[in-house]
């Protein structure tokens, strides 16, 4: 059997590499699929305790957190879309409106 | 199979098993029958504010009447701390909603939906409210913050709103997934999802100085700074809150920002009460770098909307002061405090939507120019909230400054309460140049303000009342907020 340790050595260096691909990148929808890596990194780490600890409660979480991603990647595309009407760009460089 | 059947019986299902959550299923079919009625009733649609003040009304006043005796094992707990930040929570939907009217005629635009997407994360604040598990935190999270997204994106005709909705909304999923590896790394830890399990587990197996612990305690204050606005996690809402529509921006910094302070005391005091000389001084220096920041780059703002947002921030500082003393008493003044800023903050919002008449060009500090001649009760009712944001008596905003600052010295931190002191001198410089800019400015040419709907009228006189009487009279308030403290 694959260790726990294993398991969570890999969530945590998907969680790394969304946070470095959410803080590097300038693209609004990079910046979502950095964030959705970060979840299913979460994801992992929950079921692969749950299964250690023999709880459902982790299942049940990832369940979820499965869900609310998905209505997040909804929204978040809607308002790149808005975005793009009205800039023709989904860049965050193209955020000058708002400063000070 | 006999077992797996009565699941589906009506008959044998126990319907007290939803009693606790009534309030919520009541709120959350207000919340249905407005999109209904804005979609099949779009004549009767000057009805909706109203319809949104009754049903939360209703819900607010069923809240305050329930106790529900905690079980074991459950995910939403009904105690007097769930009662306090649900009457501050619902009083921030009820206010907006009478607001709203007066926003949309001045923008020529009306969203039906807005009421609607309101009450669902009204529904959101009251679950995490409520919550006593990290799965019930989460999920009310999220339902409080994906109907905000959504609002702030809503006007599309306004070139700012889809920025500051891209902007609420990245951050506000970023702010998430660090939460939720925190929580993931507390279930792993201690087997339960349950925040008073999990605080007991750590206690008896003194797992005090866990690194995998301490991690997750950093993730957690991380995410929950980024929710609650708290420097150096504050990048987003300047922008967010002058972006918005001002409506929603008095909604924002007064509803949902409570609600993530009650999420944020609930968790460091049941969960982490061992590892308070770890999270207390890091959060003093926090809050007090929040007002630091809040109240220094307020100085140099030229728009009313963003001095607000930036006075927004330095006053999630002062009540993050409460939370970091790391006591009841400190907790109870925190929550006090976010009460009575409801009140100022909401007035002042109000005003800027009667003299900034909808425009971006009017949100300038010199659209109250010479207004105390033209318009003398609506100058004294800003008068009255810019005394209370600066925390001048006989102002709510003195006595709620007071009792933080008292609990924060009895928990030992000086030093940063002369700071938070020093700071609150600071920031009367710039909500005193308001006043002087009303009474000593003269008018900028011919200029005329919409006259005010009644809903907006309400609310200016609720907020004068409530900033009034909770600085001559704060006793009932912060015996309610001690009250809901003890266990």
């Amino acid at each position: 059997m694959i260790p726990l340790h294993w398991y969570i050595g890999l969530a945590s260096a998907l969680f790394c590499i969304g946070v470095c691909g959410f803080l590097t990148r300038r693209n609004v929808i990079m910046m979502l699929l950095s964030a959705e890596l970060m979840l299913n990194a979460v994801n992992l780490n929950l079921v692969a305790m749950s299964h250690y600890l023999e709880s459902l409660r982790g299942h049940a979480f990832t369940f979820f957190v499965i869900t609310v991603a998905a209505a997040e990647a909804a929204i978040g595309l809607g308002i790149a879309i808005a975005l793009y009407q009205h800039r023709r760009s989904v860049h965050t460089d193209s955020f000058t409106d708002l400063k000070g | 199979m006999t077992d797996r059947l009565l699941v589906l019986n009506p008959a044998a299902f126990n319907w007290g098993m939803i009693t606790p959550v009534l309030p919520e299923l009541i709120l959350l079919a207000v919340g249905v029958v407005l999109v209904a009625l804005d979609l099949f009733a779009p004549r009767q649609r000057q009805l909706l504010p109203w319809m949104t003040v009754l049903g939360v009304s209703a819900v607010l006043l069923m809240n305050l009447g329930m106790s529900v005796p905690p079980e074991a094992g459950i995910m939403l707990l009904n105690d007097g701390y769930t009662a306090f930040f649900c009457t501050l929570c619902l009083g921030s939907v009820i206010l907006t909603a009478l607001m709203r009217e007066m926003y949309s005629e001045q923008m020529q635009a009306h969203h039906g939906e807005f009421y609607s997407l309101m009450v669902f994360s009204a529904v959101g604040m009251m679950v995490m409210i409520a919550s006593v598990d990290l799965m019930t935190i989460f999920l009310g999270l999220e339902l409080m913050a994906l109907p905000l997204y959504v609002l702030i994106g809503m006007h599309k005709k306004e070139f700012r709103t889809s920025e500051a909705a891209a902007k609420y909304f990245l951050m506000g999923v970023f702010a998430s997934a660090l939460l939720l590896f925190g929580m993931s790394l507390l279930f792993g830890l201690s087997g339960s999802t349950n925040l008073a399990e999990i605080g007991t587990y750590i206690k008896s197996h003194s797992l005090a100085s866990n690194p995998a612990l301490v991690t997750a305690l950093a993730l957690l204050v991380a995410g929950l700074c980024f929710k609650v606005a708290v420097v150096p996690f504050h990048m987003w809402t300047p922008d967010v809150y002058e972006g918005a529509p001002t409506v929603l921006t008095a909604f924002m910094s007064a509803g949902p920002k409570a609600a993530g302070f009650a999420v944020f005391g609930r968790i460091m005091l049941t969960v982490f009460p061992e590892l308070e000389p770890n999270w207390g001084p890091v959060l003093v220096m926090l809050a007090v770098l929040t007002m630091a920041v809040g109240n220094i780059v307020a100085l140099v703002q030229n728009s009313l909307k963003r001095m607000l947002a930036y006075s927004a921030i330095a006053h999630a500082g002062y009540a993050l002061l409460g939370i970091a003393a790391g006591t009841a008493s400190g907790m109870a003044a925190a929550m006090s405090y976010l009460f009575i800023y409801l009140f100022m903050n909401m007035g002042a919002f109000a005003i800027l939507i009667i003299f900034s008449r909808g425009q971006e060009e009017h949100e300038s500090i010199h659209c109250c120019q010479g207004m105390a001649a033209k318009h003398p009760v609506l100058a004294l009712c800003m008068l009255i909230f810019m005394f209370s944001l600066t925390g001048i008596p006989p102002t709510g905003g003195f006595t709620g400054k007071f009792y933080l600052f008292q609990s924060a010295l009895a928990a030992g931190y000086t030093v940063p309460v002369i700071m938070a002191v020093l700071l609150s001198a600071v920031s009367a410089f710039f909500y005193l140049r308001i006043i002087r800019l009303m009474y000593m400015g003269a008018p900028e040419g011919q200029v005329t303000i919409n006259s005010p709907t009644v809903g907006i009228l309400v609310v200016l006189g609720v907020a004068v009342a409530g900033t009034i009487l909770l600085g001559v009279a704060p006793g009932a308030l912060f015996d309610w907020a001690q009250r809901a403290m003890l266990p």
